[in-house]
């Protein structure tokens, strides 16, 4: 039983992963994702890697939404760049997916500057809208450039490892889980750093921000840039995950799915990503497999569409009432009525 | 090309464009008495609109009800709707950050366009005609009847709207509301019902605007698309301001028009974001809207 914690040094303090118990089910969890593609079929792989893409993403914009308090509607429109610039790279140059991956987050992050140029004069809603002007201009270019294919898209040729064709999710599972984790790492640390403990300064209030020499528009180009570049990776592995690329693919309700996702898990938390998307990606799975369930499920499959879309709004609309920080709290209760259990909480 | 510029083309171009800006002018009227009263920026102007048309719709060719008992009983409807969304989704978020509110509005869009998939299926249904066919022609220009009637009874509303809600005690206490909220409340406003009477008028405007969107172009699940377009309208105007969403209003149409008939149909939405962006880059409160101080 664990009734509390006493950090004695500032280094304990300000570790990544500060108890014995959270490394222990850290290791359990990382096994467990090793030893899930042995198990798991064809399509919980496909799930899972779905799933994993959709945490990247969602982790980059809670970086600026969570995290640095700059709503942004435009993140499926990085996620476009990232993902063309992958599959122009693949078919036109051919140069190593590593390169390309790189190459789709620094597009999408350059991409992400340009929109957050307007995030010092315009705060909040106005910013909101803004950048659902990037995503039908990102559509725009996308749709009508030679290189992009126009509206047929582009096909993507599978990711090439050691001469050895990434081409199934099994394969794919070992490319984008680790590139997944690795960024989810690196932004859990971001938060350790000056720069994330600017971007937290910036969202509480962005004047006294200011006040304490906190170069705002840097600091919030900065945040912008980071959460793109995250959708351009997220995007780029999208790219050799669905081998085709179109400017349909990356929709507003794409954008609105991701900020759904960190509502959902919890804004301004790593854990909120993770389970928001996670939530989020699979909640239309199981409503499929209820359906498939039920007597007379083919006839209800036609409803299966417009049902999705009222339940994705209403788990919107029901923790924003309800649940304001998300599936994160919800874990933070149960993590703390196991610790103190068997005394009140 | 340059030495027979076809005037009279532009001339019908700009007036198609110009009245259809007056329906825009009516829905943002319509985002902007919710803004004003409450600020809470919904982004689901568009799907109330689409609510209210397809009420219409069933009243009028499922029921087959008359046309002067199907469009107030989808208007009053539309407004009953608004109340309800007033009282379970924004009250319990009073005093949230607006950013809460504005996502769930983002959130009762996508439930609404799943409930009218749910109701009436994706498919695109024509609205019964009630206006006048014969074309309208202004000086040598063709404008289409829909397109003119419409704009017609758009400006009418949004006559009758500014009016009422200059002279009727509860457009005072809105208007009291939206000026300071505090202040109104301490000279016995009830700001709450104030809250309520604000949905619901926005509400019913947005039937009456979805109604007559709805009878030019025929009526479908993706009919909110229309909202963007307001969206864009009332951030180029300023959120909180009338004078705004009626300028906006027009220069929105006349520039969608425009880009739609000398580039293409792909464009009209591109122009209209270009100039949103544009416009907040100069000005970052819109054209008219009024300019937040902010202090420590």
């Amino acid at each position: 039983m664990r009734i509390g914690t006493l950090k004695e040094t500032y280094i304990a303090d300000a570790a990544l992963f500060d108890s014995r118990t959270q490394k222990v089910w850290l290791a359990v969890g990382a096994a467990l994702l090793v030893l899930f593609p042995f198990m798991a079929s064809d399509y919980w792989l496909y799930l899972a890697c779905l799933v994993s893409i959709n945490v990247a993403s969602a982790t980059g914009l809670n970086i600026l939404t969570g995290y640095t308090g700059l709503v942004s509607l435009g993140q499926a429109a990085f996620m476009g760049l990232g993902a063309y610039t992958v599959a122009v790279l693949e078919t036109k140059v051919g140069t190593p997916f590593v390169l390309n991956l790189l190459a789709g987050g620094f597009v999408a992050m350059l991409g992400g500057i340009v929109v957050g140029i307007p995030s010092l004069r315009v705060k909040g809603l106005y910013l909101a809208i803004a950048t659902i002007a990037a995503s039908f201009i990102a559509h725009f270019i996308f749709a009508n450039w030679k290189f992009t294919g126009g509206t047929g898209g582009l096909s993507v040729p599978p990711a090439k490892l050691l001469g050895m064709a990434l081409d199934t999710s099994f394969r794919l599972y070992w490319l984008i889980v680790p590139v997944t984790i690795l960024m989810l790492l690196g932004a859990a640390n971001l938060f350790r750093t000056r720069v994330g403990r600017a971007f937290i300064a910036i969202r509480d209030r962005d004047i006294s921000a200011e006040v304490l020499g906190i170069p705002l528009l840097r600091y919030k180009l900065l945040s912008f840039g980071l959460s793109s570049f995250y959708a351009g990776v997220a995007g780029g592995l999208w790219a050799y995950f669905f081998r085709v690329v179109t400017p349909e693919s990356f929709p507003l309700l794409m954008s609105i799915f991701f900020l759904a996702a960190i509502i959902v898990g919890g804004m301004g938390s790593i854990l909120g990503g993770i389970l928001g998307a996670v939530f989020m990606t699979m909640v239309p799975e199981l409503l499929k497999l209820v359906v498939d369930l039920m007597p007379g499920g083919s006839e209800l499959t036609v409803f299966l569409s417009p049902v999705r879309t009222v339940i994705f709004g209403l788990l919107i609309i029901g923790f924003l009432v309800f649940e304001p920080h998300g599936l994160a709290e919800v874990w933070r209760r149960v993590r703390r009525f196991f610790h103190l259990w068997p005394f009140r909480n | 090309m340059t030495g027979n510029f076809d005037w009279a083309y532009l001339f019908e171009i700009s007036l198609t464009g110009i009245a259809g800006g007056g329906l825009y002018a009516l829905a943002a009227l319509a985002f902007v008495m919710v803004y004003k009263a409450t600020r809470v920026v919904n982004i689901a102007i568009g799907e109330l609109l689409m609510v209210g048309a397809y009420l219409f719709f069933t009243f009028a060719s499922m029921f087959a009800l008359p046309l002067w008992l199907a469009i107030p009983a989808a208007v009053l409807g539309t407004g009953l709707l608004g109340a309800v969304i007033e009282r379970t989704m924004i009250r319990p978020l009073l005093g949230e950050p607006p950013i809460s509110v504005f996502m769930v509005t983002v959130g009762l869009a996508s439930v609404l366009v799943g409930l009218v998939e749910m109701i009436w299926t994706a498919d695109q249904r024509r609205l019964p005609d009630f206006m006048p066919t014969q074309p309208i022609m202004v000086g040598d220009a063709f404008l289409a009847p829909k397109v003119f009637w419409g704009a017609v009874i758009a400006v009418a509303f949004i006559a009758a709207v500014l009016v009422v809600f200059r002279f009727w005690r509860g457009g005072v206490a809105l208007r009291a509301t939206a000026s300071d909220q505090a202040a109104a409340y301490s000279v016995g406003i009830n700001v709450p019902r104030v809250f309520s009477l604000a949905w619901v008028a926005s509400a019913m405007l947005a039937a009456i605007s979805g109604i007559i969107v709805g009878s030019i172009g025929g009526i479908s699940s993706s009919m909110g698309v229309f909202g963007l377009s307001v969206l864009v309208v009332v951030i180029v105007g300023g959120l909180d301001s009338v004078l705004g969403a009626l300028v906006g209003g027009i220069l929105i149409g006349l520039i969608e028009a425009l880009a739609g008939a000398y580039l293409g149909g792909e464009y009209k939405l591109l122009a209209t974001f270009i100039v949103l962006v544009a416009v907040l880059l100069a000005r970052p409160y819109g054209l008219f809207g009024t300019h937040e101080i902010e202090r420590l």
